[in-house]
C-alpha cells in the first residue's frame, strides 16, 4: 500500500488542492424538456365553482386576454431539479470555499440552524397584514433585535425596512434631507461629503436623494484628509456619509474631529457600517459623534448573501431623528408588540411592509448564539485573522499594502500588485481569474482603482489558521506563476466551469443579449 | 467557579492555543494592538449590555421556537389577505433550490467562480421575458415598489422631463415610496379614476397630459384588484405626448392576461413574490423591470443586466454584465441611481417556479384564480347588504367588498372573523375613505370551494 497521504504534502505542508470547478456543460433551460411535459400541477378548480361561474373570462375585453401562450420551457420535475442542482454546483458559495477573497463583503459563515429556524412555517406562512395579535412572535423578534442594535451602535432607534446596504444609505440620505427641510434649510444645504474609500453607494444614493456629492481622497498615510474635509465644509453641507474603517482596513483616528466639524457647520453625520465586523463591541457610532448609521445584516450579522439578497440594511438614528424614520416602527407597550405609524415627519415607505423578516430572525439568532462576549470575539478574531493574512500576503513577491506603512489594519486590507504588474505585465484581475482555478474568490476593488492593481481581502472570523494558510499559499502560487510564466496566468482559467469569456458583445447594443429571447433574435444559426 | 473560555463553533480561531500562536506570529502581545488607531475615548469599556446568549444550538432553537410559536399562521387560519403579498402554493422544488448552500451563500463572484449564479439569473430574466414578451429584464431589485419608483426615474432620464402621472387608486404605501424616491426633482400628478370602472378617467388624463410629462404609470390588475380595460387608450395618449408608459403587473396573471407590451407599455414592472416565494411576513418581495431591447432604455437601468456570450471554447455558454459602465459600481454618483445587494435569490427561485409551471401551469393558475375570485364575488354578493360590485369590471385575484350597508366597520368584522380563525381582507377604510367601509379580499389557487364557502357562511354569521 502506498502512503497516499504523504504524497499530499511537500516539506510538511499540504500541496495545493487539485481543484476543478463543477462543469456540467449545462444547457440553457429553454433547451430542456418536451412540449407537454409538466413540472408541477396546480390545484384543479372544483366542479361546483366551475358550474356556477361559467365562463371565467366573461367581461374581460378581448384585447386583454392572452392569445399566445408564453414560450416557457415545458420540463418534468426531476429534470428541472437536476438542472438547477447542476448550476448550483457551478456556484462557489461560502459553504464551499475559503471565502476571504471577496473583501468588503464579509463572507462569513451563515449558521445552518438559523436557516432552519427561518424556514419554520411560523415565519414563512405569515402575511404582513395579519392582525397584530397573531404576529406577536415575529414582532418580538424585530423589537428584540432592535434593542441589540441600539446597544451595539449607541443610537436610539432602528428600522429594518431598507432592503440592503445601499437602500439603507439612501434612507439615511432621505432622512438627512427631511431633517434639513424641517429646519427650513434644504434650499441651501445641498451637498453631501463622502470619501473615495467609502462604498460607491454613499456617493450614488446621496445623489438620488438630491444632493451634490463631494468626494474626499486620502492623505498620503491613507487616512481621510481632514484638511480636505475643512475645505469641503460650508454652509451648503447637508451631511457626511462615511465608513470607518474604510475599504483599506484603516481606521480614521480623527473621526470625532470629522463629525465635530460637520456638526459645527450644521450638517448631519451618517456612519456606513455595512461592514462593522472588526469593531463589534469595540467602538460605537454614538461615541464617534454620528447621528445615523446602518448595518448590513448579510455582512456583519451573518445572514446568507443569497447571490445578492434578500437582505436588510438596518438603519439607526439618534433620538432627534426618530421623527423622520420610515413607517412603521415596532414598539412594545409592556404587554404587546405593535406597529407604530405615528411618526410625525416620517419619510414614508422605503419598501413594502417592514423588511425582510427571515433576515432579521437569522441575525437575531446569530447574536443570541454569541452574546456580548462572543460578538467581541468575532471582532477580535476577524482582526487577528486579517493581520495574520496581511503578514502572509506581504511576504509574497510583488505584493504591497499601500498606506499606513507598518501599521495594523482592522478587518480587511486593500493590497496592491503594482510591483508584480510592473515586473510581469500581469494585472490584478488576471491573478484573480487564475485564483479561481484553485477554488477561491478574489476581488480587486470598487472603481476607480485609487490603489493601483488592487486586491481586497477580508478573512472574517470564520476561517481557521490552516485555511488562511491555504488561501495565502494559493495567492503565493499564482504570484509565483506570474513571475515564472505570465502567459500561464493571463490565459486562465483552466479549471473553472467556463473558459475565457468574450466580453465585447456585452457593451455592443447590436450584440448584447440580456435574455434568451433576445439571443434567439440576435444569434445566427441556432440549431433547432 | 473556574473561568472556562468559550470556544465558539462559528469561530475556529477562538481556540485559545491557536489564538495565542497567531498573535505570536504577527508579533502582537494582544488584539488590542490592532486597535491602536481607535482613540481610547471611543473604546467601549467592558462589554456591551446584551442578553445572555444561548450558546448551545439546542437552547438557541428552543428560545427561537418559543418566540415564533406565538405567531398564528396562514396555514392555521384561513387567509384572505393580499394587498401586495400573496399566499400561493410554493412548489417544494423552489424551496429545495433556494436552500442549497451554493446559491444561498454565494454573493458577488466573477463568472469564473459563480457561473451557475449568472446562468440561473440569466434564465430567470429570460423566462420573465417570455412571460412579459419583452427582451430586457433586470436582475431583481428589492421589491415591486422599488421597480416602480426606478422605472419612473428611468422614464425621466429617457425623456429628459420631470413630471409623471399616477392613478389615484395606487396603494398608499407604493405612493409613499414613489413620493419619497422622486421628491427632490420630479413632480407627481394623480389622475382621477372612473367611478364606474375604477380605471383611469381618460378625460382627466387627456386634460392633464402635456408635452412635459415623462411617464404615465398604471397597474393591471390595480392595487384594488380591478382590471384596467383601457390600456391601449392610455398608452396611445401617453405616446402622443412623448411620454413613456409604465405598467405594473402581477406576473401570476400573465398566463391568461396579455402582457402589457401588447397594449403599448414601454416599461413593465412588478413584484415576483407570487412566483414561488413564501409570504415570510413581507420578506419574499422582489422587483422586476422589463423593457424593449433599445439602447436608450437599456442604458438607463441602474440594475445589473446579465448577458449571454461565447467563450473561447466552441459551444460553451458564458455570461457577463451588460453595459456595466452605466452602473454606480463603475461610476459612483455618475451612474444610474445605484446598484447593490437586492433580492437575487428570489429571482433564482422565480425562475425555478416558471420552469416548473410552464405555459400550461401559468394558464391553469391564472384561470383558477379568475374562477375562484369570481365565485367568491358571486357568493359574497349574495349576502344581505354586502356589495361586491364597487366597480363594474372584472377583477383578478383581489376584490373590494363593501360593508357600508351592514352598519358595521371592517375593523369590527375582521375582528369577528379572526375569532373564527379567518384573516379577513385588508381594511381599506383608512387609505381609501371614498370607498367607505371596504375590505380587499384575496383569492388564489390555494382556496378550495369549501374555504370560500366557509368565508361566506362565517361572514353571514358575523353580519347577522
Amino acid at each position: 500500500m502506498n502512503n497516499i497521504t504523504a504524497e499530499r504534502y511537500t516539506d510538511g505542508k499540504p500541496n495545493l488542492r487539485r481543484f476543478h470547478q463543477a462543469c456540467w456543460d449545462e444547457p440553457i433551460i429553454f433547451e430542456l424538456g418536451q412540449p407537454g411535459q409538466r413540472g408541477i400541477l396546480v390545484p384543479e378548480v372544483e366542479e361546483g365553482i366551475k358550474s356556477q361561474v361559467g365562463d371565467p373570462f366573461k367581461g374581460i375585453s378581448d384585447s386583454l386576454l392572452r392569445k399566445d401562450p408564453p414560450e416557457l420551457p415545458e420540463i418534468s420535475q426531476p429534470a428541472v431539479l437536476r438542472h438547477y442542482v447542476h448550476i448550483s454546483q457551478e456556484t462557489l458559495g461560502v459553504d464551499c470555499n475559503i471565502d476571504v477573497g471577496q473583501g468588503t463583503c464579509t463572507m462569513k459563515y451563515s449558521p445552518k440552524i438559523n436557516d432552519q429556524l427561518a424556514r419554520m412555517t411560523e415565519l414563512t406562512e405569515l402575511h404582513p397584514l395579519q392582525d397584530e395579535t397573531t404576529v406577536q412572535g415575529i414582532l418580538e423578534i424585530f423589537w428584540r433585535f432592535e434593542q441589540i442594535l441600539k446597544e451595539i451602535s449607541g443610537l436610539d432607534r432602528f428600522t429594518m425596512q431598507p432592503g440592503a446596504g445601499s437602500a439603507a444609505i439612501y434612507t439615511n440620505a432621505s432622512i438627512i434631507r427631511a431633517y434639513h427641510a424641517s429646519m427650513g434649510e434644504l434650499d441651501r444645504r445641498d451637498e453631501i461629503i463622502t470619501t473615495i474609500f467609502s462604498h460607491p453607494s454613499d456617493a450614488a444614493c446621496a445623489k438620488v436623494a438630491g444632493f451634490k456629492v463631494i468626494t474626499l481622497y486620502p492623505n498620503e498615510d491613507g487616512y481621510p484628509d481632514i484638511e480636505a474635509l475643512k475645505a469641503a465644509i460650508s454652509d451648503r453641507t447637508a451631511g457626511l456619509l462615511i465608513t470607518n474603517p474604510e475599504d483599506t482596513g484603516i481606521y480614521n483616528p480623527k473621526i470625532t474631529e470629522f463629525t465635530r466639524l460637520v456638526h459645527a457647520a450644521g450638517g448631519l453625520c451618517s456612519y456606513d457600517q455595512a461592514n462593522a465586523n472588526g469593531i463589534l463591541g469595540i467602538t460605537r457610532a454614538r461615541e464617534a459623534g454620528f447621528d445615523l448609521c446602518h448595518f448590513n445584516l448579510h455582512k456583519t450579522f451573518s445572514t446568507p448573501h443569497g447571490c445578492g439578497g434578500p437582505a436588510v440594511g438596518a438603519t439607526g438614528v439618534t433620538k432627534e431623528l426618530i421623527p423622520f424614520l420610515p413607517v412603521p416602527l415596532v414598539d412594545f407597550d409592556g404587554e404587546k408588540y405593535y406597529l407604530n405609524y405615528d411618526i410625525p415627519n416620517s419619510i414614508g415607505k422605503i419598501r413594502p411592509f417592514y423588511g425582510v423578516a427571515p433576515a432579521v430572525l437569522k441575525a437575531y439568532a446569530w447574536v443570541m448564539a454569541l452574546g456580548a462576549e462572543g460578538l467581541r470575539e468575532v471582532a477580535e478574531i476577524a482582526v487577528l485573522n486579517n493581520n495574520y493574512l496581511l503578514k502572509k500576503i506581504l511576504a509574497i513577491r510583488g505584493a504591497s499594502a499601500p498606506y499606513a506603512k507598518g501599521k495594523r489594519r482592522i478587518e480587511q486590507v486593500r493590497y496592491s500588485w503594482e510591483k508584480l504588474y510592473e515586473e510581469t505585465g500581469v494585472h490584478s484581475d488576471e491573478l484573480g481569474i487564475r485564483a479561481a482555478d484553485f477554488g477561491v474568490h478574489y476581488w480587486t476593488s470598487h472603481h476607480p482603482y485609487v490603489v493601483p492593481e488592487p486586491c481586497t481581502l477580508e478573512p472574517t472570523e470564520s476561517y481557521s489558521k490552516e485555511e488562511l494558510d491555504e488561501y495565502a499559499a494559493i495567492i503565493e502560487n499564482v504570484a509565483n506563476e506570474a513571475y515564472a510564466d505570465p502567459e500561464l496566468v493571463k490565459n486562465a482559467p483552466y479549471n473553472s466551469t467556463v473558459h475565457t469569456i468574450d466580453h465585447y458583445p456585452l457593451d455592443d447594443p447590436q450584440q448584447w443579449c440580456i435574455t434568451w429571447r433576445a439571443y434567439k433574435r440576435k444569434a445566427q444559426q441556432i440549431p433547432a | 467557579m473556574s473561568f472556562k473560555k468559550v470556544v465558539y463553533p462559528y469561530i475556529p480561531n477562538s481556540e485559545p492555543g491557536v489564538k495565542a500562536q497567531m498573535l505570536k506570529e504577527v508579533n502582537a502581545s494582544s488584539v488590542d494592538e490592532f486597535y491602536r488607531d481607535i482613540p481610547s475615548e471611543l473604546r467601549i469599556n467592558g462589554q456591551l449590555n446584551l442578553p445572555p446568549p444561548f450558546t448551545s444550538e439546542y437552547s438557541l432553537r428552543r428560545h427561537i421556537e418559543k418566540i415564533l410559536g406565538k405567531n398564528k399562521t396562514a396555514r392555521q387560519y384561513l387567509n384572505f389577505l393580499g394587498a401586495g403579498c400573496y399566499q400561493h402554493h410554493v412548489p417544494a422544488v423552489c424551496d429545495e433550490i433556494n436552500s442549497r448552500g451554493e446559491f444561498l451563500t454565494a454573493y458577488a463572484g466573477e463568472p469564473y467562480d459563480d457561473h451557475g449564479r449568472f446562468q440561473s439569473l440569466f434564465e430567470y430574466t429570460s423566462m420573465m421575458a417570455e412571460l412579459l414578451e419583452m427582451d430586457v429584464v433586470n436582475v431583481p431589485t428589492y421589491d415591486g415598489f422599488q421597480a416602480a419608483a426606478t422605472a419612473l426615474r428611468m422614464a425621466c432620464r429617457i425623456t429628459n422631463r420631470n413630471k409623471v402621472l399616477l392613478p389615484e387608486t395606487l396603494g398608499r404605501d407604493l405612493l409613499s415610496k414613489i413620493q419619497d424616491y422622486l421628491k427632490f426633482d420630479v413632480e407627481i400628478i394623480m389622475v382621477k379614476h372612473d367611478p364606474l370602472t375604477g380605471g383611469m378617467d381618460l378625460h382627466h388624463l387627456e386634460v392633464s397630459l402635456t408635452q412635459d410629462y415623462a411617464a404615465v404609470f398604471f397597474e393591471n390588475p390595480s392595487y384594488l384588484g380591478f382590471l384596467e380595460l383601457k390600456g391601449i387608450e392610455i398608452t396611445d395618449m401617453a405616446h402622443d405626448h412623448g411620454a413613456v408608459c409604465i405598467v405594473s403587473v402581477d406576473p401570476i396573471s400573465l398566463g391568461v392576461l396579455e402582457p402589457p407590451v401588447k397594449y403599448g407599455a414601454d416599461i413593465v414592472v412588478g413584484d415576483i413574490q407570487p412566483l414561488g416565494m413564501h409570504m415570510q411576513y413581507g420578506g419574499g418581495q422582489a422587483g422586476f423591470i422589463a423593457s424593449r431591447d433599445e439602447e436608450k432604455y437599456v442604458m438607463q437601468y441602474p440594475s445589473r443586466l446579465f448577458g449571454i456570450v461565447p467563450t473561447r471554447v466552441k459551444g460553451e455558454y458564458g455570461f457577463g454584465d451588460v453595459a456595466y459602465e452605466r452602473t454606480s459600481f463603475a461610476k459612483r454618483e455618475e451612474g444610474n441611481e445605484w446598484v447593490g445587494t437586492a433580492a437575487a435569490l428570489w429571482g433564482i427561485t422565480a425562475g425555478v417556479y416558471l420552469a416548473l409551471m410552464g405555459p400550461q401551469g401559468m394558464r391553469e393558475i391564472g384561470e383558477g384564480i379568475l374562477y375562484r375570485s369570481k365565485y367568491a364575488q358571486q357568493e359574497l354578493g349574495k349576502l344581505t347588504n354586502v356589495n361586491t360590485g364597487m366597480f363594474q369590471v372584472p377583477h383578478f385575484k383581489e376584490l373590494i367588498v363593501n360593508f357600508d350597508q351592514t352598519g358595521k366597520t371592517v375593523a369590527d368584522i375582521n375582528h369577528r372573523l379572526l375569532e373564527r380563525n379567518i384573516f379577513g381582507g385588508k381594511d381599506l377604510s383608512h387609505d381609501f375613505q371614498w370607498l367607505g367601509e371596504s375590505a380587499l379580499f384575496c383569492f388564489t389557487e390555494i382556496h378550495t370551494k369549501e374555504d370560500i364557502d366557509q368565508l361566506v357562511t362565517t361572514l353571514k354569521e358575523v353580519l347577522a
